[in-house]
């Protein structure tokens, strides 16, 4: 058997390497921990966020979570999100339910901002602030709790909204059930609503039947494939559009042949 | 009287500082006061002055974001005030979460925990391990990282906003630097903490050390809360240069000898000890 010897020093080369594979290790474990965990946050998308907000992922970028909105909301509408309210840390929003946006003409939060995350560009129009210009979000009506939809004489919301009779009108149709009422249905414009969410703290259902919902979970988005084309400026969506011819197995032969024999098998 | 006023002085100021600033914070929300606006992360003097915390800016840089003039300005006012009065002034007389971690260090020595291990295990360089991290994750997740996790932004918001949760982040650091680690948040993890520990390697008020006055009692040692800076002590009459030291003062006020005291940088003849490593 060898005698032990007594172990050499580690040499400072030695030394620097595992120090700096230790690191880079332990900094991989913290970073993956760390990102999962901002990225769960991050995905929180359903949340409305102040007048004149840049797109979410460029909001939450660029948002340096300092307040100074939330406090020159003189109706404290807006709320800086705390520990507990599973939505970014620090970052403002609000819940129209509780206290709406009451649509300042000054719109006092958007000036105000440092870093440019509330946009006031946005809700400029010839050189001066126009609040009906925000696009906080857009109202959703459930036509099935509505009462007004059952045939009860309701208009809370319209007259709530501070764009009555263009964000959401009033549509008559005929009560069948009855035969001689009116239905008063509320229908929201998605161009014009401005997603203040008055209309959804004034709906009188127990659980508010018109809520406000940020613009890309509540709209849908038509593409290059239908165009109006009774209406000359929608007709102008043509010169952008992009074609594209999908194939698939049944489009390989003549359209008349997919009525005649042998094609039982082709979607197998 | 004038003894414990004597011995704490340094220690009183830098809680008046912190409470009043959080005090203007919160006034500002609470009733509308226009003096000092925002929170750690920006804030407006008297509706005029941008302050911006330049790690924050950092961040959103590495994000990806467009960077408004006010908040550069910002930043820039802040890196001038901590160049001259020393980079991690901030750590010791504004950051609320040095509050906790100073009531952890007294409670931790109360109860002697110190004294089951009396070599603490851990690197006081992995708040720059973090701070790349921190650098790192916001390039790749397009949101400032740290900002997101940050227990200092969250209890100072949380104080001014409403906490929900908040309190929590300051549990969590009491907890941890009681029984975890000695001084382990301020002085091994928060990367905000190694920012400006890069910036007070070249600020001008620094403490110095005078040897021939040191009597060797170790007061100075025992208190500090980066006592790695203090490696001159007795041996050799030169300046704090380290970045880390958090010009505390806790130093200066114990010394019964007069051997520490702030002083202005020497910025012409300050080599380094080789001791230091």
């Amino acid at each position: 058997m060898q005698p032990r010897t007594k172990k050499e020093p580690l040499s400072d080369r030695r030394k620097f390497i595992l120090t700096m594979a230790r690191g880079i290790g332990i900094s991989a474990i913290g970073g993956f921990v760390w990102s999962a965990y901002v990225d769960e946050l991050k995905a929180s998308s359903c949340i409305l966020r102040p007048p004149a907000a840049l797109a979410e992922k460029d909001f939450l970028r660029t948002c340096i979570k300092c307040g100074l909105c939330v406090e020159a909301c003189p109706f404290d509408t807006l709320i800086l999100a705390k520990a507990g309210d599973n939505r970014p840390l620090g970052t403002p929003y609000f819940i129209p339910r509780n206290t709406p946006c009451y649509m300042c003409e000054d719109i006092p939060c958007v000036p105000i901002c440092p870093t440019g995350a509330l946009d006031k560009a946005s809700v400029t129009f010839e050189d001066k602030l126009n609040i009906n210009l925000a696009d906080m979000g857009v109202a959703v009506v459930d036509a099935k709790n509505c009462i007004a939809f059952w045939g009860i004489q309701c208009d809370a919301c319209y007259r709530a909204c501070p764009l009555l009779g263009s964000a959401i009108k009033i549509e008559y149709t005929k009560n069948e059930r009855t035969g001689k009422h009116a239905f008063m249905k509320p229908i929201v414009d998605s161009d014009i609503c401005t997603g203040c969410g008055l209309c959804e703290k004034a709906c009188v259902t127990e659980k508010a039947s018109i809520t406000i919902l940020p613009r890309e979970i509540a709209l849908g988005k038509v593409g290059d494939y239908y165009i109006k084309g009774w209406d000359k400026a929608d007709e102008k969506r043509l010169e952008k559009a992009t074609s594209q011819t999908t194939t698939t197995d049944i489009s390989k032969k003549s359209a008349i042949d997919s009525l005649n024999a042998n094609m039982e098998n082709f979607y197998e | 009287m004038n003894n414990v006023l004597k011995h704490y002085r340094f220690m009183l100021l830098r809680r008046l500082t912190q409470l009043s600033l959080l005090f203007l914070y919160f006034g500002a929300n609470a009733w509308g006061w226009h003096f000092l606006q925002g929170n750690l992360s920006t804030s407006l003097v008297l509706e005029k002055i941008p302050l911006s915390d330049p790690y924050a800016v950092l961040q959103m840089f590495v994000a990806g974001s467009l960077l408004a003039t006010n908040i550069l300005v910002g930043a820039f006012i802040i890196l001038v005030i901590y160049f001259i009065v020393g980079g991690r002034v901030f750590c010791s007389w504004v950051c609320p979460i040095n509050m906790v971690t100073d009531f952890s260090a007294f409670v931790r020595n109360k109860l002697q925990i110190n004294r089951i291990e009396e070599k603490q295990p851990s690197s006081r360089n992995i708040r720059y391990w973090v701070l790349i991290l921190s650098l790192v994750l916001s390039f790749f997740l397009g949101v400032s990282a740290f900002e997101f996790v940050s227990p200092i932004s969250m209890v100072h918001r949380g104080i001014v906003f409403g906490l929900g949760f908040g309190w929590a982040g300051a549990v969590i650091i009491f907890l941890f630097d009681l029984f975890v680690l000695k001084n382990g948040w301020c002085g091994h993890i928060c990367p905000l903490g190694g920012f400006y520990s890069l910036l007070g390697r070249f600020s001008l008020i620094r403490v110095r050390h005078s040897e021939e006055k040191c009597t060797l009692c170790m007061k100075c040692k025992t208190v500090c809360p980066e006592h790695q800076v203090l490696y001159m002590v007795g041996k050799e009459s030169i300046q704090v240069l380290s970045g880390e030291c958090t010009n505390c003062g806790r130093c200066v006020e114990v010394c019964e000898d007069d051997a520490l005291n702030f002083s202005i940088r020497d910025y012409l003849n300050n080599t380094q000890s080789k001791e230091e490593k």
